[in-house]
């Protein structure tokens, strides 16, 4: 499955980065510690968080993550934004919580 | 091939950014994308460390066919006891750097995992040097 199929079945927001949203995903990472994600997320995944800061970008971009989406309407701060442009990768949005929205993500992706 | 980086504490907008370079780097050597994984993790929690903790560093890699070499020197508090840091969980960081969703004391254990040798020297009010040391393509072909 790609981004854009995520975007569309679960009704998120695009904050940025939609030149990325036709890259492919293995499946998905719930996590707002920077460290745990960069310890264990795999590459292709989608990561599921909180935190609207540069670093996560920083993070998904090192550990080649498909896409960021942020929760309970946290929007990306604009230099998050701006380096998921550069980088390419896309930060997608959703107003649930982080539990809702990781069960909807894994029955996607099961 | 020898190459340099600088570190500014505390400025986080940079954080990752000598990771970044390093990740280029060995993509372009056809380095090994398992070798480049845990070269990569290590050097952003040891890069981060700096950020969070010290006054400035410089990184220095030395990379060649069969292993990578690189030197976190930084100008900062130094870490008292090496073996407490060393420990899951435990932590220094600031209110506002665990806001951050760092600080979580995950950082050296990370690196320890992901290097196959590693070395810390430190004192305490001058500053802290870490040596992450990774032998190439020693990964089983399977793994």
């Amino acid at each position: 499955m790609i981004v854009k199929e995520i975007v569309e079945k679960l009704n998120l927001t695009v904050h940025s980065g939609e030149a990325g949203l036709s890259r492919e995903i293995t499946g998905g990472y719930t996590s707002d510690l920077l460290s745990d994600v960069m310890g264990n997320c795999d590459a292709g995944k989608i990561w599921i968080t909180l935190q609207t800061h540069k670093n996560v970008m920083a993070i998904a971009s090192l550990k080649d993550i498909a896409a960021v989406i942020l929760i309970k309407d946290l929007k990306p701060e604009t230099d998050m934004a701006a380096q998921s442009e550069t980088e390419e990768i896309p930060v997608l949005g959703t107003s649930l919580p982080a539990f809702e929205l990781t069960g909807q993500l894994y029955e996607l992706l099961k | 091939m020898l190459f340099d980086f600088e570190i500014q504490g505390g400025d986080f907008a940079t954080a990752g950014n000598a990771s970044s370079q390093i990740k280029k780097i060995l993509k372009q050597l056809n380095v090994d994308h398992r070798d480049i994984k845990r070269i990569v993790v290590a050097l952003y929690e040891a890069e981060v460390n700096v950020v969070a903790h010290a006054f400035g560093g410089k990184i220095s890699a030395e990379i060649n066919t069969t292993e990578v070499r690189i030197r976190l020197v930084d100008e900062g508090p130094g870490i008292p006891d090496i073996e407490l840091a060393m420990q899951q969980g435990y932590s220094t960081a600031s209110p506002e750097v665990r806001e951050m969703g760092f600080g979580a004391g995950m950082g050296l254990p990370n690196m320890k995992k992901n290097t196959d040798e590693m070395h810390i020297t430190s004192v305490v009010d001058e500053g802290t040097t870490v040596e992450l040391i990774f032998f190439l393509n020693q990964t089983p072909p399977n793994h």
